[in-house]
């Protein structure tokens, strides 16, 4: 049987040469649609934005880095209120069985693609009925976006109503791709306007063939594309939500990268000659948020100690099996501006115990909030809760764990009056660190994202400034000065950045994993 | 037999109404706001959250969605789902076949292996060959299918390469349709070695599948059989001369098989709401993993309508179980 696949591979799909490139991509699950404006899941992301379509700049492969995409360069007014970006010429929307583009890409497609999310009265904004774009408005881009005018065809400018740095890696998001309006407009008179959500077109490496639910994706190769076209001819996502299987469908060829594997499958996948596993630090953090504003954590010195009586080491080597690394910092280190200078806190229960003594606090109890759910960042929040009330304990600390419903727990665990440390992290959206720092211990962010609930003058005033200036180098001095604030100050328990482990078939070469936890397929090839 | 047919459908009526309510006010008594678990990590502004609410029409009081629900379902729109944005009913006729396909085959392959084997236990009862099957149905009926499941694999497919490993069709193969059944599409496509796609890919999660009705449906059998066997018009039938596979199989077996229609009836029922574990591990696109998936997404139109249509397959298997019961036996007609 094994034979026959690989045989029917090679000459399959299509009318394809025998020597065609095929790669299978055992998938976790089904996308929510095809239309990245709407979704906010990385699932969707990898079938729609990542191997179908461009954004005006685009992630460096494998980077959180911005590179020009459809937008060849832009500019940036002194005031930091105006970005004019000069468009590509030339560019080719996707020409399938269901759309034959009769212009290139220009500006009117990119007018399209912001209007449609932030104009309530656009006609495009409800093309898929019950549309909601949660990833436009999450970003602030509605306060923060005042106009987008087209200057001519190929320039396009936008004009802020403050200044934002994190602009243009807001930009590289997946939602922010650049869908065809010559496309819209045809499904809206052909009166199948939900078609946008169901056969995507962009002008990506990739062009969108069929979907079957649950079953398998097919793309095949754009060979208009803009840049050298992929190795790759036909793309086909078999999706398979059991972890095992993939495994075993990998072993078996059926298909050559899987993702998310079982962390206690990872030492057969090593020691597999047919099978690479792939490393890299994911990007996220997993925390335990003290409330700093309840009574004794609202001392720095309580924090540390409480800090230092945690055994870090041990609750990744036990929980992450491989798939986590002990954090100091609230970025991960594969964001730009990480601070690598800043010394952790070092587990030490007898110190521990006499911080909290010469702190005058004695006999304390307090609450652990446990996730219910798993995440990258933690994925068992209960037993990591279980095995810091036995440190706690070690140093004369009751802890006791609570937990919540996930959706109960995100809004509950966002009081100000909220009583014990809670559990939680955090997944990257756009590569930029105010995405981590102002987002989660910004003095705005109090009573809902900051779980700290910690308002600290000179860290938020450093954070808002870096958020201002558009130099990355200087930007990043910023942030790293931040960082030591964070540091000394201790809101948190930074625990753990999960590394992701991504299983290729040794045949297949190029592959990157991406930090932002996506699955691109442009510039990977198959060895013969 | 037409007023049977009459009294059975109006029974349809309250039952209906019930899953309607049942399914309306189980997705919403769960905790957990479908909006927040949306939005996850990342928060939704106090105002973003009314809006939405509005939008997806959370706002509106209780009892105006459930009119709202029972209204569509009355004009055959079952909702659309709040994270596909697809109809519901849409949704499930483009998984139902895949169910269907592998519900049958499964119970299909436990009838065909369970009732001789319950007979031939039944027939030896005590002796070895009765033990040794009795024992192994008590293995497959408590034998958790994520495990069996996985094993099978690992032996048929990784070691031995003798199937494929999950899904439904080879990938070489592009089959969409027409009536959604593989083994029918594939015959129907032309395309060579598509068929052989379509079995290979059938028989372990079949197998898997098939484990738990079939431990049932021998035990069942066997049983049935063993008071049938001791039935005065059975020792008449013996002490006529027949032979005894005529006893056992035209006298006896007829008689036993009621108790096993209705087990095999209620399997067909569970089986065609879907097998979320089998689904799960060999990739096959049903309707059980939507429905689980649905659940935890909080997917409200998507639960309320899918368990509605769940509902009523399963009631018309029953149905049709019952009509089989005045086929076995004219009595149950007239009763």
């Amino acid at each position: 049987m094994k034979k026959i696949i690989a045989l029917s591979l090679g000459a399959m799909l299509m009318g394809s040469a025998a020597s065609a490139a095929n790669l299978v991509y055992c998938s976790e699950g089904s996308p929510e649609g095809f239309d990245p404006a709407l979704y906010t899941s990385g699932t969707t992301f990898d079938a729609s934005a990542r191997n179908v379509m461009n954004g005006l700049v685009e992630f460096t492969h494998g980077e959180t880095t911005v590179e020009p995409g459809l937008a060849e360069s832009w500019e940036v007014s002194d005031d930091g209120l105006e970005y004019t970006f000069k468009l590509r010429k030339g560019v080719k929307f996707h020409t399938t069985d269901f759309f034959t583009p009769t212009r290139d890409f220009n500006a009117d497609d990119v007018i399209f693609t912001f209007e449609r999310q932030g104009k309530t009265d656009s006609p495009y904004h409800q093309m898929t009925p019950g549309a909601s774009y949660e990833y436009y408005n999450s970003m602030s881009l509605p306060d923060l976006i005042k106009s987008i005018e087209k200057v001519d065809d190929y320039t396009v400018k936008f004009v802020l109503n403050r200044p934002d740095a994190p602009m243009i890696a807001n930009l590289a998001m997946a939602f922010a791709s650049i869908g065809s309006k010559e496309y819209a407009d045809k499904l809206i008179e052909a009166g199948t306007p939900e078609l946008f959500n169901q056969q995507p077109i962009g002008t990506g490496p990739f062009k969108f063939v069929g979907y079957q639910k649950d079953a398998v994706i097919r793309y095949v190769r754009n060979d208009d594309y803009w840049q050298e076209p992929a190795a790759i001819e036909n793309l086909i996502f078999a999706i398979t939500p059991d972890a095992s299987v993939r495994f075993q469908k990998l072993k078996a060829g059926e298909c050559q990268v899987m993702a998310y594997p079982n962390p206690a499958d990872l030492e057969a996948m090593k020691s597999d000659p047919n099978i690479n596993v792939m490393t890299k630090e994911g990007l996220n953090v997993g925390y335990l948020a003290y409330n700093t504003k309840q009574p004794p954590f609202d001392k720095p010195e309580v924090r540390k100690a409480l800090n230092q009586a945690i055994d870090k080491q041990a609750i990744v080597d036990g929980i992450f099996q491989g798939a986590g690394a002990v954090a100091k910092n609230p970025i991960p280190p594969t964001m730009w501006s990480y601070n690598d200078a800043i010394v952790d806190d070092v587990y030490d229960p007898e110190a521990a115990k006499a911080a909290l003594e010469a702190a005058g606090v004695k006999d304390l109890s307090m609450k652990i909030w446990a996730m219910p759910v798993q995440r990258p960042y933690n994925p068992n929040a209960r037993r990591m809760a279980e095995m810091m009330q036995a440190d706690l304990a070690k140093v004369g600390v009751k802890a006791e764990i609570v937990s919540y419903e996930w959706g109960e727990y995100l809004e509950r665990s966002k009081a100000e009056d909220r009583d014990g440390a809670v559990l939680l992290g955090w997944t990257g959206d756009n590569g930029d660190p105010d995405n981590f720092l102002a987002v989660l211990l910004g003095c705005d962010g109090v009573g809902d994202a900051n779980r700290a609930q910690w308002c600290n003058e000179e860290f938020d005033g450093i954070i808002k400034q870096a958020k201002e200036i558009s130099d990355q180098d200087e930007r990043a001095k910023l942030y790293e000065q931040a960082q030591v604030i964070f540091k000394e100050q201790a809101p948190w328990n930074t625990i753990a950045h999960s590394v992701v482990n991504e299983p290729i078939s040794s045949k297949v070469q190029g592959y990157k994993i991406d930090p932002f936890g996506g699955h691109v397929f442009y510039g990977v090839s198959l060895a013969e | 037999m037409l007023s049977f047919l009459t009294r059975r459908l109006l029974t349809f009526v309250p039952t209906f109404i019930g899953v309607t309510l049942i399914a309306f006010a189980f997705i919403r008594l769960l905790p957990g706001d479908p909006i927040l678990l949306m939005a996850g990590e990342r928060g939704v502004s106090a105002e973003r959250y009314e809006q939405l609410r509005a939008q997806f029409g959370f706002d509106k009081p209780m009892w105006q969605q459930y009119l709202d629900y029972v209204w569509g379902i009355f004009h055959g729109d079952l909702g659309t789902s709040f994270v596909t944005k697809k109809p519901v009913l849409t949704e499930f006729m483009s998984l139902f076949p895949a169910t269907v396909e592998l519900g049958l085959c499964a119970i299909i392959l436990a009838t065909i292996i369970g009732i001789p084997a319950g007979v031939i236990a039944a027939v030896n009862r005590g002796k070895f060959f009765d033990q040794a099957l009795m024992s192994t149905a008590l293995v497959g009926y408590s034998m958790p299918i994520f495990w069996w499941a996985l094993l099978l694999i690992i032996v048929f497919s990784g070691w031995l390469g003798w199937t494929p490993v999950s899904g439904r069709m080879g990938l070489m193969y592009f089959i969409n349709g027409p009536t959604g059944f593989m083994l029918i599409d594939s015959l129907l496509s032309g395309q060579s070695g598509a068929f052989r796609s379509a079995v290979t890919h059938l028989i372990l999660p079949t197998i898997a599948l098939a484990t738990i009705p079939l431990a049932v449906i021998a035990r069942q059998t066997r049983s049935a059989m063993l008071e049938v066997l001791g039935d005065d018009y059975v020792r008449t039938a013996r002490a006529k001369g027949l032979s005894p596979a005529r006893v056992n199989g035209v006298h006896a077996l007829r008689n036993a098989l009621i108790p096993v229609v209705t087990v095999i009836g209620l399997s067909v029922g569970t089986l065609l709401a879907g097998a979320i574990l089998t689904e799960t591990i060999f990739s096959w696109p049903g309707i059980g993993k939507w429905m689980v998936d649905s659940i935890f997404r909080r997917d409200y139109q998507v639960v309320q309508g899918g368990l509605l249509l769940i509902a009523l397959v399963v009631m018309v298997v029953n149905l049709i179980v019952d009509l089989l019961y005045g086929l076995i036996n004219p009595k149950i007609r007239k009763g």
